[in-house]
């Protein structure tokens, strides 16, 4: 079946199932690869983007629920990957293995769009859905405390 | 990327008429001039087997042979290259070379080219440093012949060739514009090697090359490769290992649109397909009969009940690992013998990206291309040759980004689905696993039982240490029944680590061997996950036994080890050890040397009496690993090993039922989260000594951190993993 919604800004037309996941809409159909896949079960946030603005799982989020909606990954966070929080997080050294991080800097821009001081606890519980087998939390929290300070 | 005819380029060839200098070592000299033609061409410097390429430009690529999977490695092994080469940091990079064991091999792992127990610093320190030094040899060799002066006469600042009497200098990328190689690369003796005063770049905080990719989406892993006419593929695997897919019911798959094929292979069916989700959807229509299977009956509860008792039985002697003096003796004339059982179950990798590779093989089946993020590119390199009935020169692997490795990604266990699925459908096939089969199909760190004793002699003295480890053998597994009867039973990747400095005159390490047809590989910390538990758990029973204080207990056995002693007087006055708790917590303590690491660590617990809930506040770590090539790479091996820690401590557990793993995804193999993290505080001291592992050998001192803290919390020793509540709420009834 046909869908259309916006990608990163531009128009994305897409042939598929209707309970195709937007997670492989795209990473396999438009080749977005940043977006990652994790669990497939809405566990560990490595697929998060934004649908509208908001935070969510896209491999819980069907193609036919996305339709003329717009859709936020982690290519089209910003320009030229310099977004305050990808600045915190080059700055503070946080990936190791990198595989999760898309995602835990997707979740943590929702939270710092909706909210320009969080508290510690607010950080924590917000990215509390969002696994890093490498153990990068203590760098990933004082990341977005960085970034909510310079104003994200 | 048409690799498919690929036949190894006549070197030589290749090399002709250049401007630029590679250094290779994949042919007798160490040295080869860099044509710029033929990187223009498109041949990557490193795709001729070459350690480095120097640009007429300046531009230097360094070849990194260790797989890059968080823990800074790729960075790391460029430092020290740029090190001795005295090359200008600003214009390095790198790029993976090709799979040549007998260039790019580590030493410490018999030349495989494989990225595994914390050893890819360590393991190419010299390696790396001496080849360096040889390019660097002959850049200055070039300049002095060019000006006609003696080489005693130069010197380098970075990448520049200084003649101060001539007051001149020269840049690497102008002699490598003009300078021939010669046929004989100098020797150079590691006595000449750069000495840690002279460093300009190692032991201060690098930035990762590979980290500003990792958050904008770009950084490359193996499960985002796009490869044109690409199709999908997934497996349903035996529930049970070694069982073969008997009857195959493919109609409801089949009628899934997208849906290609449906083939039986070895141990699973895969299911090809145009997209992802159609593979994924055809994998759950499968109905499959299974054959039966060694494992078929067994219970892991049952196991380690098994394993526990014969553990204790002292007559059944086993394999020695290690043994010192005459322990027999020293436990019959002993005033008191002190002894304990510890277990610890199997557990999960849990690496964030799912197990997953891409192949394209050629029509006459006789060769491949492969994208992978591996830790054993040679392994790999050779089991897919063996698969195809070829040679490794007709194999193309390409590295890519690991999400995640921990022990889980050096064996081929995925080839053995992709190159057929590849070969049959004469297409790129990208074949991924579902999360719940990366965890029914784990490669679990082998459940164990210990079984550690002491002989006192009358004042109280240590005289003789027995520790019988009971559990599977990976390397059986792994790597078949045949090589673990050429090491003579002995299983050296389980018994890794069951050593100590604690130096006692008598001692014995044996290893019992149990076999139950489970898929097992090592795990984080490979075998000090369990035998730091066992040890260090037992030293502090041993402390508690006599009434000493733990740390002090010791301090005094390992007199003859200054740089443990500093590790542990540290993390002592760092964590404030001694000083007054807030009640219901309290602190523990451990002590461990691992891949030449020297750490000491401090944990302060509290624990939820009702739930049977720890919980880990703060935890300390003082580490002596040698020389500090990336300082903050160290910290953050360090961290993530804390974190990792307390999730196997507290957390982790697979269990087998009827043979078949038990769990299925993160909502029931649970793995830490940010709200569980205690704050971390990590010191390095750095000492003049070579540079060690630190890439897992934080981990095993969480364990017996907090069961040491459990037990001045509550007087009751925990001597089995994890310390879930249920257990705790089990084994501390008055919770």
């Amino acid at each position: 079946m046909p869908f259309s919604f916006i990608v990163n800004g531009k128009l994305a037309n897409i042939d598929a199932a209707p309970d195709t996941p937007l997670l492989w809409v795209v990473r396999e159909h438009l080749k977005l690869t940043g977006t990652k896949y994790g669990c497939g079960a809405g566990m560990c946030g490595a697929c998060t983007v934004h649908l509208d603005g908001r935070a969510v799982r896209s491999c819980q989020t069907p193609i036919a629920a996305v339709t003329g909606k717009r859709v936020t990954t982690i290519e089209g966070l910003s320009a030229n990957g310099d977004h305050p929080l990808q600045k915190a997080w080059v700055d503070l050294q946080v990936p190791q293995c990198g595989y999760c991080q898309s995602g835990q800097i997707m979740q943590a821009a929702a939270l710092l769009a909706s909210k320009k001081n969080p508290s510690r606890d607010d950080i924590i519980r917000h990215m509390d859905g969002n696994i890093c087998r490498c153990g990068t939390y203590p760098r990933i929290l004082r990341a977005v405390e960085r970034a909510a300070k310079q104003g994200a | 990327m048409n690799m498919i005819d690929m036949t190894m380029i006549s070197r030589r060839g290749f090399l002709e008429g250049a401007a630029g200098l590679t250094f290779a070592l994949s042919i007798p000299t160490v040295l080869i001039l860099r044509p710029a033609a033929a990187l223009a061409e498109g041949g990557s410097p490193a795709s001729i087997g070459a350690w480095v390429t120097i640009s007429p430009d300046g531009a230097i690529v360094v070849a990194v042979p260790a797989a890059e999977m968080g823990q800074g490695s790729l960075t790391g092994l460029a430092m020290v290259f740029a090190e001795e080469l005295d090359a200008d940091w600003s214009r390095v990079t790198t790029t993976y070379p090709p799979v040549i064991p007998s260039v790019f091999g580590n030493p410490i792992f018999g030349g495989t080219m494989v990225t595994f127990g914390s050893g890819s610093v360590r393991g190419y320190w010299d390696k790396i440093r001496l080849q360096a030094a040889a390019a660097r040899r002959v850049l200055m060799q070039a300049a002095a012949d060019r000006w006609q002066v003696p080489l005693a006469e130069l010197h380098t600042e970075p990448s520049l060739v200084v003649h101060a009497a001539g007051n001149r200098s020269m840049s690497y990328g102008e002699i490598a514009s003009f300078a021939q190689v010669p046929a004989t690369m100098p020797t150079i003796d590691k006595a000449e090697l750069k000495k840690t005063a002279d460093y300009r770049i190692l032991g201060k905080t690098t930035p990762r090359f590979d980290i500003p990719a990792k958050t904008t989406g770009a950084a490359e892993f193996a499960i985002d490769v796009q490869v044109p006419n690409m199709v999908y593929a997934t497996v349903l695997r035996s529930p049970v290992e070694e069982a073969v897919p008997e009857h195959v019911d493919d109609s409801a798959a089949l009628a899934v649109p997208g849906v290609l094929k449906v083939v039986p292979l070895g141990h699973s069916v895969g299911v090809v397909a145009e997209s992802v989700e159609a593979a994924f959807a055809g994998r759950a229509a499968l109905r499959v009969g299974w054959s039966r299977a060694p494992a078929d009956n067994y219970s892991s509860v049952d196991g380690l009940k098994d394993f526990l008792a014969r553990a204790g039985k002292l007559q059944d002697k086993g394999v020695s690992f290690f043994a010192v003096g005459d322990t027999d003796s020293a436990f019959a004339k002993a005033a008191k013998v002190v002894s304990a059982q510890y277990t610890t179950e199997y557990v999960y990798h849990a690496q964030m990206e799912p197990m997953n590779v891409t192949a394209m093989v050629s029509p006459s089946g006789d060769s491949a291309e492969i994208w992978i993020g591996t830790q054993g590119p040679s392994i790999n390199t050779g089991a897919a040759a063996a698969l195809l009935k070829t040679t490794p020169d007709k194999i193309k692997l390409n590295q890519l980004y690991l999400g995640g490795g921990f022990g889980r990604r050096w064996p081929a266990d995925t080839l053995p689905e992709v190159l057929p699925l590849a070969k049959l459908m004469q297409r790129p096939v990208k074949l991924i696993w579902t999360r719940e089969q990366d965890v029914k199909s784990a490669k679990m760190r082998p459940m164990t039982a210990h079984q550690v004793e002491a002989a006192l002699d009358a004042a109280g003295k240590v005289i003789g240490w027995r520790h019988r480890v009971v559990a599977e053998s990976i390397i059986a597994y792994v790597n078949g029944e045949k090589a673990l009867e050429d090491a003579k039973g002995l299983d050296i990747q389980v018994l890794k680590h069951a050593t100590h400095e604690y130096g006692i005159a008598n001692q014995s390490i044996v290893y019992l061997r149990e076999k139950r047809g489970v898929g097992l590989c090592s795990w984080r910390g490979i075998g000090a996950g369990y035998h730091k538990f066992a040890i260090e758990s037992f030293i502090d029973e041993l402390a508690a036994a006599q009434k000493a204080e733990p740390v002090q207990f010791r301090l005094d056995l390992l007199k003859h080890e200054p740089r443990a002693q500093a590790v542990i007087r540290a993390v002592a006055e760092q964590s404030g050890w001694g000083k007054p708790m807030p009640d219901g917590h309290a602190l523990g303590f451990a002590y461990a040397e691992q891949d030449g690491t020297y750490h000491a660590a401090v944990g302060e617990i509290s624990l939820d009496r009702k739930t049977g809930i720890i919980r880990v506040h703060r935890f300390w770590v003082v580490l002596d690993p040698g020389i500090v090539v990336n300082p903050d790479s160290v910290l953050a091996q360090a961290e993530g090993s804390v974190i990792f820690g307390i999730s196997g401590t507290l957390k982790e557990q697979v269990s087998i039922s009827a043979g078949q793993v038990q769990q299925n995804n993160f909502y029931d193999y649970p793995v830490l989260r940010m709200s569980e993290m205690p704050e971390i505080d990590i010191q390095i001291i750095a000492t003049d000594n070579p540079p060690q592992g630190v890439g897992e050998s934080t981990l095993p001192l969480v364990a017996p951190c907090v069961g040491n803290a459990v037990f001045r919390l509550t007087g009751r020793r925990l001597r089995a993993l994890p310390f879930s509540p249920e257990r705790i709420k089990k084994e501390l009834p008055w919770t």
